[in-house]
């Protein structure tokens, strides 16, 4: 594989590398950003590889960061290892394509016999198919009778889920992978709201479905059914993730690093020097800047570049003429602001944006570490995969002791 | 909401004499985007929503909030002709009954969207007549949505947040 444009020393399986733009020396100027130093760890029963480059075949998927994951029927030897499944710290739950999936796993049934089904959306699309039940293994990390989402099936999409409005991503053309791993902040992918008793009046968000013959209906689902982050139910190194990826500037085809299970469980997933971050109990954060605080802003792997504000706010890039969701400023743009979490940890951050038409113009190329976009309703900062590459990202699951919605550290 | 206020921009845009009202649930009506604002009783109840009104010179904000955390913020011009809609919520709103009648252009310009390159990011629909954009997250949505042909004099698209 193409280890294109990066700055690799590789030692006895660690990569030990320098963050871009920091000059490379010690120098004590008062001028100079302090070099910082990333190890990526590519070995360990908690680590599984992790590859960003275009996903399945024919998807030409832009800063996707892919894993391997293997599902079984559960409490047999009976697998089947799914590749290029999306990992995602922007939501909790694996899903998978039903194309995907060969194993007759087990159906969930509703209290009254009926096989549950899920209309669970993302702003990119929604998916739509049944709750059914597997072993899921990720590394050496094993969970059981976990579950999932299986992505695409014949029965009909209700009337609540098209009312969503968005597109549906039930195809590997449309969700661009051929599952999502959710590693997010939550331990279930819905939560309270979904376990609220369904009906006109009803908070309860309608994302759980009973399907029998004659229909698909709402239904409440408990938290301890609800599909949720598999990290939670492995048997150890079960807190949290470390997503750790090299530094990149400008384009690559490609770009290889590691999904580390666990935060502080073994001598591989230190916490060390990092930064906590803490988010509100919707998972957002606050980002400020130039002095204006945004509050619905997050940190997530499975959004494909830095999105934020838009060009009506002082300071931001040009928007495209061909790419009009990405900035297309006439010359790299450095953006600065500060993060702030519910712990009133704050931290300065700053990421370049390049010209996206430009960068897409190169169709060998399929990550980006200067991609920028547009996010603007509310005004806010995603900080996607970009923010991952060249400092290893740490995403804690919510426990009800310590960190009661997770937390990000970097 | 924090950002609402933060930046002040609607507040700006409303005249220092207007009159601020706070009004009961039920005594106002909303509507779907370019609806009328008396057309639509039934969607507040829909929502379980609480009302606040806020009546300036160039538009009226119509702002409804439930238990659930859901605020559906909407822009009715002088005229009484909804120009733009704002939504939070944890999960998407129903966008049928927020599009009222452009929801059809909407659908079929999410199905036709030419994307150069596939990657998951926020959702932005601009034609001419019809501007519908959404972000967030799972546990954490927002959008808004207006007709850039149908503003307020004077009314800008940063008003719609």
């Amino acid at each position: 594989m193409k280890q294109l444009k990066l700055f690799f020393t590789f030692t006895t399986g660690v990569v030990c590398l320098f963050s871009l733009g920091c000059g490379g020396g010690s120098s004590k100027s008062a001028n100079t950003t302090p070099v910082s130093t990333q190890t990526i760890v590519t070995s360990g029963a908690n680590v599984a590889a992790l590859t960003v480059n275009s996903g399945p075949a024919g998807v030409g998927y832009v800063n996707g960061a892919f894993a391997s994951v293997t599902v079984c029927v559960p409490g047999t030897t009976t697998c089947q290892t799914i590749e290029n499944v999306l990992v995602d710290t922007g939501s909790s739950g694996l899903r998978i394509l039903s194309t995907a999936v060969s194993l007759a796993l087990g159906q969930q049934d509703a209290s009254d016999g009926n096989p549950v089904y899920e209309c669970f959306p993302f702003v990119s699309g929604y998916t739509w198919g049944p709750v059914q039940t597997a072993d899921v293994q990720i590394a050496s990390e094993k969970a059981s009778s976990v579950p999932v989402q299986i992505v695409g099936t014949n029965t009909a999409v209700p009337s609540g889920c098209l009312s969503f409005g968005i597109p549906s991503s039930n195809s590997v053309e449309t969700l661009g992978a051929n599952g999502i791993l959710g590693v997010g902040l939550f331990a279930q992918d819905c939560g309270g709201a979904c376990d609220l008793a369904t009906g006109t009046s009803s908070q309860n968000p309608g994302l759980y479905y009973e399907c029998p013959s004659t229909g698909c209906e709402e239904i409440a689902e408990s938290t301890a059914q609800q599909v949720p982050n598999p990290v939670s139910l492995f048997t150890t190194d079960n807190n949290g993730v470390i997503i750790e990826l090299p530094a990149l500037s400008g384009g690559a085809p490609s770009l290889s690093g590691s999904l580390v299970f666990g935060i502080g469980t073994e001598s591989n997933n230190a916490l060390a020097g990092s930064t906590v971050y803490t988010p509100n109990a919707d998972g957002n954060f606050t980002t400020t800047y130039n002095g204006t605080p945004y509050s619905s802003s997050f940190i997530d792997s499975g959004s494909n570049g830095f999105f934020f504000l838009d060009s009506s706010v002082s300071g931001a890039p040009a928007t495209c003429a061909d790419n009009t969701a990405f900035y297309c400023p006439s010359s790299t743009t450095t953006i600065t602001a500060t993060n702030e979490g519910a712990n009133q940890a704050s931290g300065k951050v700053s990421f370049q944006v390049a010209n996206a038409d430009t960068l897409f113009a190169n169709s060998a190329d399929f990550v980006y570490g200067d991609l920028g976009g547009i996010f603007n309703s509310p005004l806010g900062f995603d900080f996607g995969l970009p923010f991952f590459f060249g400092q290893n990202v740490f995403t804690g699951i919510q426990n009800s002791t310590t960190y009661p919605n997770g937390y990000w550290a970097y | 909401m924090l950002v609402l206020k933060a930046r002040g921009l609607w507040l700006c845009s409303l005249t220092v004499a207007a009159a601020l009202l706070f009004l009961a649930a039920s005594v106002q009506a909303w509507a779907s985007l370019g609806g009328d604002v008396t057309s639509v009783q039934a969607d507040q109840a829909h929502i379980q929503a609480s009302l606040r009104t806020t009546v300036g010179e160039s538009y009226t904000v119509h702002e409804m909030q439930n238990a659930s955390g859901t605020v559906v913020r909407e822009y009715v011009s002088p005229q009484g002709k909804v120009f733009g809609i704002a939504w939070q919520a944890p999960w998407p709103a129903d966008m049928h009954q927020l599009l009222g009648s452009y929801f059809d252009q909407y659908a079929q310009a999410v199905n036709s969207q030419s994307v150069a390159r596939v990657g998951r990011r926020p959702l932005m629909i601009q034609q001419p007549g019809l501007v519908v954009q959404m972000a967030g997250h799972p546990r954490s949505f927002a959008g808004r949505a207006y007709l850039p042909d149908q503003l307020p004099a004077n009314v800008k698209a940063e008003a719609i947040r």
